[in-house]
């Protein structure tokens, strides 16, 4: 198995002394999905947020470590994070659609990179959607604005936007924390598809979810990396007391 | 009393709303009342000659046309030094600036900037502009003027619309790969632009309508022609009604509100211009 990210030693630390993240040593394999779960504030949302450096935005009072892709540090100060956000996808707990037509909040990041051809934009429209598992239901409303659809929808056009740049990493931060039943499988159906080509890093909205898609499982409690095993271990084997009582509901 | 209230609690409610339309009405009739007995007194002197002629014998008589062309050049003049630099300070102040003692600092002193009489800044722009920039009395001594009498206006409502914007659309647009600048001028502005327009148009209607700041610094009593070059001084409708209400014996009352309702129907227009293009922006938003 080839590990697509290295995370050494990475230890964060907010101006405000919240959430923060504590010598977290991690592999992260390719072509699988990776699952960060644990309670909140233990650091899944912070470590995501390293790997594609929008933590570059919040208050960070320092960072320590290496964080491996492809064998180059992203923590590099040489490091071209655009570059690296093209690469490295993310879609946030509540969808946020930009204020365009479907189609332009698909064809954004790409217009972003300078990619000025249509017929590059139309390719990328149909693929990211066909893969996000929203083309048969928005086809033939692409330039309709995109916040008409609806909430599920519209974390799939988020999904999309994120896939239509291509990336080879997806992070996904709660995707399916504001949506229903239905919506929730489908999202988790188009990436178990998406796993196939892409390294997926999920942080889960529960511990059902944690369950079903993991391939790999990661436990965070209070900024430190409890355990770390593949997800049929984890949730039906437990090495560690703490990864029992929360897997098992005990407390969290 | 208390327990009156309580018991009557439907007169109460009554008696509020009664009271809060008084209040709307109080307000509403003087500015209504003003417009139409303006436009009463003034339709009367509206005639082509008024609009486009000069003014004859001693300015009572003939037409303001140097006065409309003037205060049209002025506010097309603070416009071109206000608008741009405005914005981009808000952007700045907004987008870039760290949350620290000085930018406190800068807001501060711009909100205060806006509270200042206007007279301070026509002797302000007389000091800099006139005398020791040597601009001289002219139509840039005052545009400069009134720009930097506009600015806080504009700067202070463009930073409250580029606030309003969602954060999460910035962290998306760095999330796709986006700079900070293409965040802002791809995602950012256009969201922002129908607020910014009400700020630049409510500050630019301020300075066509002021007579203080260009009073000392481009305003001619009377030309008998219209102004060439910047460094021109110029006529405009508030000093020319300001002249023709107090400094001309004998001054037939029809030019006086004619002049008015000019100056009225300017800035009106602006405001009728920046509402246009709000809702313009606002239909082709895709939401």
């Amino acid at each position: 198995m080839k590990n697509k990210i290295v995370i050494e030693n990475l230890t964060l630390q907010y101006s405000d002394g919240t959430e923060s993240l504590n010598g977290i040593s991690l592999e992260i394999p390719a072509n699988a999905t990776t699952v960060l779960f644990g309670p909140a504030g233990g650091g899944k949302s912070s470590l995501l947020r390293c790997l594609n450096r929008l933590n570059d935005l919040a208050d960070v009072e320092s960072v320590s470590g290496r964080i491996l892709l492809d064998g180059e540090d992203i923590l590099d100060l040489k490091m071209d994070v655009t570059a690296l956000r093209r690469k490295v996808g993310m879609v946030f707990a509540r969808p946020v659609v930009l204020p365009f037509s479907i189609r332009g909040n698909l064809t954004y990041g790409l217009e972003l990179a300078g990619e000025k051809r249509k017929s590059r934009h139309d390719e990328a429209v149909e693929r990211s959607l066909k893969l996000a598992a929203l083309w048969e239901e928005v086809h033939d409303r692409l330039d309709d604005p995109a916040i008409a659809l609806s909430g599920g929808q519209q974390q799939r056009l988020c999904l999309a936007r994120s896939l239509a740049l291509e990336p080879e990493v997806l992070l996904l931060d709660e995707p399916t924390s504001g949506l229903d039943p239905i919506s929730t499988s489908k999202v988790e159906e188009a990436l178990d598809e998406l796993k196939k080509q892409y390294t997926v890093i999920l942080v889960p909205h529960s511990v059902q979810q944690a369950a079903r898609t993991s391939d790999y499982a990661a436990f965070f409690l209070q900024g430190k990396l409890i355990e770390y095993a593949p997800g049929t271990d984890i949730f039906t084997n437990p090495q560690h007391q703490r990864t029992e009582d929360y897997v098992t509901g005990r407390f969290g | 009393m208390n327990n009156f209230f309580t018991k009557n609690r439907e007169l109460t409610e009554k008696l509020g709303f009664s009271l809060l339309t008084l209040m709307t009405l109080l307000t509403v009739i003087p500015i209504i009342g003003t417009v139409i007995y303006i436009i009463v007194q003034g339709a009367p002197a509206m005639s082509w000659e008024f609009i486009t002629g000069f003014p004859r014998d001693g300015m009572r008589e003939g037409g303001i046309l140097p006065a409309i062309i003037g205060t049209f050049y002025l506010t097309l003049g603070t416009a071109i030094f206000s608008v741009p630099l405005g914005i981009a300070a808000a952007i700045y102040l907004s987008e870039y600036a760290p949350d620290n003692r000085a930018t406190r600092l800068v807001r501060l002193a711009i909100i205060n900037l806006a509270g200042i009489p206007s007279v301070v800044y026509g002797l302000f722009g007389l000091g800099l502009f006139v005398l020791f920039l040597k601009f001289g009395t002219s139509m840039l001594s005052a545009s400069l003027t009134l720009s930097i009498m506009t600015l806080p206006v504009i700067i202070s409502t463009a930073e409250e619309a580029l606030r309003a914007v969602p954060q999460s659309f910035r962290t998306v647009s760095i999330s796709l790969g986006g700079t900070r600048w293409q965040t802002i001028r791809r995602t950012v502005l256009p969201e922002a632009l129908p607020g910014i327009i009400t700020g630049v148009i409510l500050g630019l209607e301020r300075a066509a309508g002021e007579t203080a700041p260009i009073l000392f610094t481009g305003a001619a009593f009377f030309l008998p022609r219209l102004p060439h070059s910047p460094f021109d001084a110029t006529m405009a409708l508030p000093y020319h009604l300001f002249v023709i209400s107090t400094q001309v014996p004998e001054m037939p009352v029809q030019i006086q509100y004619g002049t008015a309702l000019v100056l009225l129907v300017f800035v009106l227009g602006m405001n009728m211009i920046a509402t246009l293009i709000r809702s313009r922006a606002r239909a082709k938003r895709q939401w």
